[in-house]
């Protein structure tokens, strides 16, 4: 929208310079990602030549190692379903007050809006070491349980922060409209704010499901083997004097791909989320 | 009925607010109450056939007293104050260059890789980091060899497993900065942007009095923000280095994970570094917020 409108004030022409530099950029940014694709497309002792080779001898002999192994494909099934029911609950708790704290004005709730966004300044290993011992206690070590509970520390607060815009975006006289013929807060909620809010809402959800999926300090400490995620699986290939190089990097894409796939598609949304989000 | 600023909450907006008030504070609070407990004890999960006695202020003194988590600390400031300035610098000059592309088609395919290394999990950074500056078959090093400039040992050396880290995280971050920053330059009405042109001219004085002005609010975020990240960072730097060689790279969170989950499994001590850990965050955050945030209208 606003490119159309200065595109007209500029000529649409890119210099030579601007090229030069919005190449090298991208390429500092692509080149890890894609190094990381090919070496788990590549024999390991191509990984290994001291001379890089850019373009890979193909061969899927890590990807079928790994898929023969099995305990890749379960971390990544467990983070699927641990990060899409954390991002539900989230959704299903942090809503509602997100609508609550943008409409209405009442006593602390300037304290407690500083609470819910000082979680974001906690550090992770302030909350693991207590949910570790708590977790021991009342046997939920390798559990989706205590995986998803431990996530809701972080992704509550998230979708509050992130949701409370959408619904100050929704015009109050919606709500006084509603409030004259009748329809309860709830209703009012329910059947008139929440669904002017989803596009808003889903672009919280992706935000706070990657951030599950990416989460590993809780993960590795509170699962061992039946709940443990992705990224512990790909950790997994560190230990030992000789790291795999192929199948390492061929889980380490898998991680990856499809939430980078997922971001780049919704790119547009979702730097809009978060930017807006950071600046406010 | 929300027109009238009542300091009284309707019941039923209570029944929406407090599931999510409750849950956090039961998972939250609780928690941290029961660290506080375990930070007066005697607690080492290695030795269990101890008693869990009560020691009092013990822990926290050992903490104190013990130069590793000063060590800690500063190491962990010393990487917020280079990486944090570096990214905004790298990121504010690819905000504006981005902002002043001629073409919308190259600035919108910019804009879409930018937002690739934001969504890459932190850890696979750190294991991608160990492939990218392997000293024997690093392609960081083979180019530096180029350059001509010896093999460096990146996760030996622990100055140059400091840089090492350093530079991912700014792989990884200053895309996000440069997004939060061309977003604020996208609210510059683009008409004030011709008059600014034809009174300030083209170039820095454009920029400085221009759009300088507008990127303020993205800068707050981002010191917040990214204050925050590197006070929890953690991945990406276990991933890479364990916080090595040595402590070279061993960040506060690390260094706690290290004192409450490692050999010795001091939870009673890691608790109590927790805590210390809890309250710089928390003085940090209320002084940010309490400088910076307008989100609470008074």
């Amino acid at each position: 929208m606003v490119n159309t409108k200065r595109e007209h004030r500029k000529k649409p022409r890119l210099k030579f310079w601007e090229l030069l530099v919005g190449s090298g950029v991208m390429f500092v940014i692509l080149f890890p990602i894609y190094w990381m694709i090919i070496t788990g497309l590549r024999p390991q002792t191509e990984t290994f030549s001291t001379k890089p080779r850019l373009i890979p001898t193909f061969t899927l002999e890590h990807y079928r190692e790994i898929l023969a192994e099995g305990s890749v494909m379960h971390g990544l099934l467990n983070s699927t379903i641990i990060a899409s029911i954390s991002t539900l609950l989230a959704l299903m708790l942090g809503a509602p007050a997100a609508y609550v704290l943008a409409r209405w004005d009442f006593k602390k709730k300037n304290d407690l809006w500083f609470w819910i966004i000082s979680n974001r300044f906690i550090s992770p290993i302030v909350v693991v070491l207590p949910f570790f011992l708590i977790a021991i206690n009342l046997k939920l070590v390798d559990t989706y349980w205590i995986m998803i509970i431990i996530y809701q520390t972080f992704a509550i607060p998230f979708v509050v922060w992130l949701s409370v815009d959408q619904f100050r975006a929704i015009p109050k006289e919606v709500d006084e409209a509603a409030s004259v013929d009748g329809a309860s807060i709830l209703k009012t909620f329910f059947s008139i704010n929440l669904p002017l809010a989803i596009p808003g809402l889903s672009v919280s959800a992706i935000l706070v499901f990657v951030a599950c999926w990416n989460e590993l300090l809780f993960a590795q400490i509170l699962t061992r083997s039946s709940a443990i995620t992705g990224p512990v699986v790909a950790l997994g290939y560190m230990s030992g004097y000789d790291i795999r190089w192929g199948p390492m990097m061929a889980t380490s894409t898998l991680v990856v791909i499809p939430i980078i796939l997922l971001a780049a598609a919704l790119s547009k949304n979702l730097v809009r989320g978060l930017a807006m989000g950071a600046i406010k | 009925m929300q027109k009238v600023k009542s300091p009284k909450l309707p019941g039923t907006a209570k029944l929406l607010l407090f599931p999510s008030v409750i849950t956090l504070f039961v998972i939250g609070i609780f928690p941290l109450l029961f660290s506080l407990w375990v930070s007066t004890r005697q607690y080492e999960l290695s030795k269990p056939y101890l008693p869990h006695s009560f020691v009092g202020i013990d822990n926290f003194k050992a903490v104190l007293w013990n130069p590793e988590f000063w060590t800690a600390l500063r190491i962990t400031f010393t990487f917020l104050l280079i990486a944090l300035p570096l990214q905004l610098i790298l990121g504010t000059l690819l905000a504006v260059y981005i902002y002043n592309l001629r073409s919308p088609r190259f600035s919108a395919l910019l804009r879409v890789v930018l937002v690739l290394p934001i969504a890459v999990t932190p850890t696979i950074t750190g294991l991608l980091g160990r492939l990218l500056f392997n000293s024997d078959f690093g392609v960081i090093n083979y180019v530096l060899s180029l350059i001509g400039v010896e093999p460096v040992q990146w996760l030996a050396d622990q100055k140059a497993a400091f840089i090492a880290v350093i530079m991912l995280d700014t792989w990884q971050w200053t895309p996000f900065a440069a997004l939060v920053l061309i977003a604020s330059l996208m609210v510059i009405p683009p008409q004030v942007l011709e008059a600014g042109e034809l009174d300030a001219g083209a170039g820095w004085s454009l920029f400085r009095y221009m759009q300088l002005p507008f990127l303020l609010p993205g800068f707050t975020a981002l010191l917040i923000l990214r204050t925050a990240d590197i006070l929890k960072m953690y991945d990406t730097i276990y991933s890479f280095s364990k916080g090595g060689p040595g402590v070279a790279t061993e960040l506060v969170s690390l260094y706690i994970n290290r004192i409450g989950f490692g050999k010795v499994f001091n939870i009673g001590m890691g608790s109590a570094q927790a805590i210390l850990l809890l309250v710089i965050c928390i003085v940090l955050s209320r002084t940010y917020i309490k400088l910076f945030y307008k989100e609470i209208e008074a």
